[in-house]
């Protein structure tokens, strides 16, 4: 019976065998759909981080993942950008790219960027040098030593300093930047990058009330072009921004739809508030 | 405008040019005061010092390989003395071939160590090195080689930091162990030595010294130049920030493994250059340049003088060296006890060694003012 299961994968009529397909680099969303996670399962120690869990993003669309904590949001972006493998499952980038065949450095060249929770920029850096480190260019190692700052670079470079607020400190080092600055320098390193696909992890931790008003607006902006997935725990952010909220919990999806939907689903509040049906 | 000095200073961008002028000045009056002064004058250097100051240059060409590394992307190798070791082994087996029939033995062909060990013909991996271009390009080959295949195992399966360092000891001491030897072919225990001539010139006279000390000074320069150069680079900023955040670096597309590789290679073949330098200066290369001890103090060096500039690198090499050669006038048996004593006191009072001293007592007095304005700035903001 294995054996037979077995043949009818390889047969799938609906695949082409992956050693015929092209290297291509380009995702193909020709069916509205970036992101196609589908039966994820990873579990370490026992422990099921992810369990059973389907998750599908359109392209444009700007689609929050909240849930408590231990509910599989990092894991699952952990696993997207290729950190992590799963025991099971698929994570396909459009139709054509399968994300676990994949490492790191790749799947950020096909245009999925990752911003982390805790804030991380390269402090030894300038603010100038750390978004000329994040342009979308050539990673190689002889590309970068023969590189040069085009014109047009230096224009792409002012005008992301321009959207995050940092012109003044271009020539400032990013370790000696604020809090929220270095959060701000973070969306600015994913916005050089121009990905098709952006991870957001708790963009408005440890920010001021201003700053987190200008970081919705930023993100909203954004939709339509980039797809972008945030990840937060401040209900209220998530109120101001969100169209589709997914709601994690034990590693699978729990419910989806407008935060309304959402916040009256009686499963999210038994789980949220612990209500006995 | 205030911040983009400071921003210039804090990077050195301006001290490439005046320190290697010093370094050609220093080199070419040194050169001079023995080559065309009476014995008797005052600025007369005796060969002995020019030889000791190529000796001491060639170490700071191997801090600056540490320094390379270590300083800015974060590797602590532990075993470059054997990169600098086996640069110096290609040079050594060129000059025992050099020596010809004028060996002990007479043997026009074999090294004297293998009629000693009644060896009837030379072994393979001795052909070729009687020719000066074979072995040079064999000084950079055979480090470079073995650095590309060490850093692509490790870096490739992500090995970092303490685990590193001693795989890094391990292979200079694996190293150590097999050239002690006899069969290895390298002359076992007494290495190679009696050395008589270089391209054809007698290694003893004294323009043949001064000539190597010139060219150590020459190449030093170049290599710090070429290191800063690749340092300023895209390629530098991505090997800081590979220091600073692997895993950053790496989400952002970078194969960080890669560019660690590279760096390592390049890093291993200034270690190369830099044995292959000395050991025509100082007449013998043995296993004992292997030792796990050799390389610790080479990161000694770094640390004194300052990690992460290039500059500090080779002055800490140049300083502690010639602190050890009075020290162990003086007293020999105490050197190893200052050598640690100073690595703990700069590890507690001087984290970022001479240089870092430097740079704040200069701070101090000049970037008070622009300081407070950034601050100001970020207040405003």
């Amino acid at each position: 019976m294995n054996a037979l299961t077995d043949v009818r994968e390889v047969m799938r009529r609906d695949r082409v065998w992956s050693f015929l397909q092209e290297d291509q680099k380009e995702v193909d969303v020709s069916h509205d759909v970036i992101l196609y996670v589908e039966g994820l399962n990873l579990s370490f120690d026992g422990f099921k981080a992810l369990n059973d869990l389907n998750l599908y993003v359109n392209d444009g669309e700007l689609r929050c993942l909240i849930g408590a904590n231990g509910a599989g949001k990092t894991t699952l972006m952990d696993v997207i950008t290729g950190k992590t493998a799963p025991d099971t499952g698929t994570v396909y980038f459009g139709q054509t790219l399968n994300l676990l065949q994949h490492d790191e450095a790749d799947i950020a060249n096909l245009g999925i960027g990752r911003k982390f929770q805790k804030p991380t920029v390269f402090e030894a850096h300038t603010v100038f040098d750390n978004l000329e480190l994040s342009l979308k260019q050539q990673k190689g190692v002889i590309p970068t030593l023969f590189a040069r700052l085009t014109p047009s670079e230096i224009d792409r470079i002012d005008e992301v300093l321009g959207i995050i607020g940092l012109k003044e400190h271009r020539f400032m080092l990013a370790g000696a930047l604020s809090h929220g600055q270095k959060q701000w320098l973070e969306i600015g390193m994913l916005l050089m990058a121009e990905p098709r696909l952006l991870l957001v992890d708790e963009p408005v931790a440890g920010m001021t009330a201003q700053e987190t008003e200008r970081t919705a607006e930023l993100l909203t902006s954004l939709a339509g072009e980039h797809t972008v997935i945030v990840v937060e725990h401040d209900m209220e952010f998530v109120r101001s921004i969100a169209r589709t909220v997914t709601v994690l919990h034990q590693g699978s999806v729990l419910a989806e739809g407008t935060m309304d939907q959402v916040q009256n689903n009686p499963d999210v509040i038994e789980v949220y508030l612990g209500e006995a049906p | 405008m205030n911040q983009l000095m400071r921003f210039t200073r804090l990077h050195g961008d301006s001290k490439v040019a005046p320190f290697v002028a010093v370094l050609v000045i220093l080199t070419a009056l040194a050169s001079l005061g023995n080559l065309l002064m009476p014995q008797d004058s005052i600025f007369y250097v005796s060969t002995y010092t020019i030889t000791l100051l190529g000796k001491y240059l060639c170490y700071a060409m191997l801090a600056l390989a540490v320094d390379v590394i270590w300083g800015y992307c974060g590797i602590l190798s532990l075993g470059h003395g054997a990169f600098f070791a086996l640069g110096g082994y290609a040079m050594g087996m060129y000059l025992m071939r050099q020596i010809g029939d004028r060996g002990v033995y007479g043997n026009p062909e074999l090294p004297d160590f293998m009629v000693f060990l009644n060896w009837s013909e030379l072994p393979w991996f001795w052909y070729g090195f009687d020719q000066f271009w074979f072995a040079m390009l064999m000084v950079l080959l055979v480090p470079g080689l073995l650095a590309f295949i060490f850093g692509w195992l490790a870096f490739r399966s992500r090995v970092t930091g303490v685990y590193l360092s001693i795989m890094t000891q391990a292979l200079t001491y694996a190293l150590l162990l097999a050239f002690f030897r006899n069969e290895m072919g390298f002359g076992g225990n007494n290495g190679l030595t009696d050395f008589k001539d270089i391209l054809g010139f007698d290694l003893q006279s004294d323009k043949t010294r001064v000539a190597l000390f010139g060219m150590t000074a020459l190449l030093l320069g170049l290599t710090f130049i070429t290191s800063h150069k690749i340092l300023k680079s895209r390629m530098g900023k991505v090997i800081v920030a590979i220091r600073d955040g692997e895993s950053r670096a790496r989400f952002m597309g970078y194969r960080t493994e890669r560019y660690k590789v590279w760096l390592f290679v390049y890093s291993a073949m200034i270690a190369g250059i830099a044995g292959a330098l000395y050991v025509p200066q100082v007449g013998i290369i043995n296993p004992g340049e292997f030792s796990p001890l050799n390389s610790i103090e080479i990161v000694i060096w770094v640390a004194v003088g300052g990690r992460g500039t290039l500059i500090g690198a080779i002055i800490g090499a140049l300083l502690v060296n010639y602190a050890k050669t009075k020290f162990t006038a003086i007293m020999p048996d105490g050197w190893l006890f200052a050598l640690g004593a100073m690595f703990v006191l700069v590890t507690l009072y001087l984290p970022q060694g001479l240089m870092g001293l430097l740079q704040k007592i200069r701070g101090d007095k000049e970037t008070a003012k622009p300081v407070e304005t950034t601050q100001a700035q970020e207040a405003k903001a």
